[in-house]
């Protein structure tokens, strides 16, 4: 069972490790939706070391274009996806 | 803190839509590494991680499949596959063997990318 | 860099004339990785560590996957409703019945419609549907396309020669994990006569990374 289903609203975290990170910069700190549930996968962050487990979910987060950046030019129905781990995601209210 | 392959959204000029046939050499660095990959050795994310260790600079004067030889030359000295005393020997082998047989070609601008 | 355009053209000559011939070896060794790529080779060689066969045949098996087979997958999921479906249901296992094994990733395909349109990129590197559609066009890799189509999409697909209309959804992917994307492009109108095969020759790499349509 997956923390987060289809719908939920969500912040990327806003946070700057060092380290092999898959969270482009562009997005921390982002609000957008979960558009799907992945399944769980091998941690990029600990693989990238030769490392394994445990297993993160990995969610399809869509971003409203507009809202990643304020001077967007196109259709106000743009949206970027990116595949993001459950522990870069928090809820929202 | 921006690593230097973390680019989404920085500004560039014009896509380049040319394509671009791979040379011998890049199709045997392609080959080695998925060898390489096959036994265990070096992962997808192994390589990207040590492509970004290389730094800014590997990312804006080497070429796609230069950075991807120096990630597997630095990732078969971390797991200790190869040492770079070993590495340094054979390059110095190979160039001068290269030499000798007229087919090191090094232009000046490929000089100064030499570590 | 002018060591680049030299080999590009004689390559391109020999990709050519002979499409099945084993690449030319280079005239000229030009740079210090190139030179660190033959040493790495051949001190792998020498310890056991692969063979010389085993890296042939890597090279032999990434020839021999091209974005034909892409084409193939999407212009079944047009003449077969129930294939579609699997494809989007699990996109490996539909690329497998096709003989097209995808291991390591997951392929999800994404369908462009009359109000949609799918784009996809990797910022963070190259992350592209290898098993399937074979390596990326060296744009796909390029600092531009990755900066700039999750900033300014329909500024470069227009540089593609796609202009979308402003009632049009623009998705764009980014690969961030190990997911890999499909476009499946618009059947054109007017194909409602051609045979699979037929279908699957107008099906370009470009359209089912989404750049173009068809």
């Amino acid at each position: 069972m997956s923390r987060l289903s289809p719908g939920a609203r969500v912040r990327v975290r806003e946070d700057y490790p060092p380290g092999h990170i898959r969270t482009p910069v562009y997005l921390r700190g982002k609000q957008g939706v979960v558009e799907r549930y992945f399944g769980a996968f091998e941690n990029p962050e600990r693989l990238a070391y030769n490392l394994t487990g445990p297993k993160k979910d990995l969610y399809k987060v869509r971003f409203r274009a507009t809202d990643l950046w304020p001077d967007y030019q196109g259709s106000p129905k743009d949206v970027i996806e990116a595949d993001i781990y459950d522990h870069w995601l928090e809820t929202m209210g | 803190m921006r690593t230097p392959q973390d680019i989404g959204g920085l500004p560039e000029g014009p896509v380049d839509p040319s394509e671009h046939m791979l040379n011998f050499w890049e199709k045997q660095a392609d080959g080695l590494r998925a060898a390489v990959g096959a036994k265990g050795l070096m992962s997808s994310h192994e390589s990207r991680r040590a492509i970004e260790s290389l730094g800014e600079d590997a990312m804006e004067r080497l070429t796609y499949y230069e950075r991807w030889t120096a990630a597997l030359s630095l990732q078969m000295v971390e797991r200790g596959v190869l040492t770079q005393d070993e590495i340094d020997a054979k390059v110095a082998q190979v160039r001068q063997r290269l030499a000798d047989t007229g087919e090191l070609e090094m232009t000046p601008s490929e000089a100064e990318k030499l570590p | 860099m002018n060591s680049d355009h030299h080999h590009h053209d004689h390559d391109h000559d020999h990709d050519h004339d002979h499409p099945h011939a084993p690449p030319q070896p280079d005239d000229k060794v030009h740079s210090y990785y190139q030179i660190l790529s033959i040493a790495l080779k051949e001190l792998l060689i020498e310890k056991g560590v692969v063979t010389a066969a085993q890296v042939r045949q890597f090279i032999e098996k990434r020839d021999s996957i091209t974005p034909a087979n892409g084409a193939k997958v999407v212009a079944r999921a047009w003449v077969d409703p129930a294939y579609r479906a699997r494809l989007f249901e699990d996109g490996n296992a539909a690329a497998a019945e096709l003989g097209f094994p995808i291991t390591g990733t997951k392929l999800v395909a994404v369908e462009n419609t009359p109000d949609t349109h799918n784009v996809v990129v990797c910022t963070l590197c190259s992350c592209y549907p290898r098993d399937l559609l074979g390596l990326p066009p060296a744009w796909y890799k390029s600092r531009a396309y990755r900066a700039r189509v999750v900033r300014e999409p329909r500024a470069v697909l227009r540089e593609f020669g796609t202009e979308l209309s402003d009632d049009v959804a623009l998705r764009v992917h980014d690969s961030t994990a190990d997911i890999r994307f499909l476009v499946v492009p618009q059947r054109p109108a007017g194909t409602e006569n051609l045979d699979e095969d037929a279908l699957a020759a107008l099906v370009t790499r470009d359209s089912m990374i989404g750049v173009a349509r068809i």
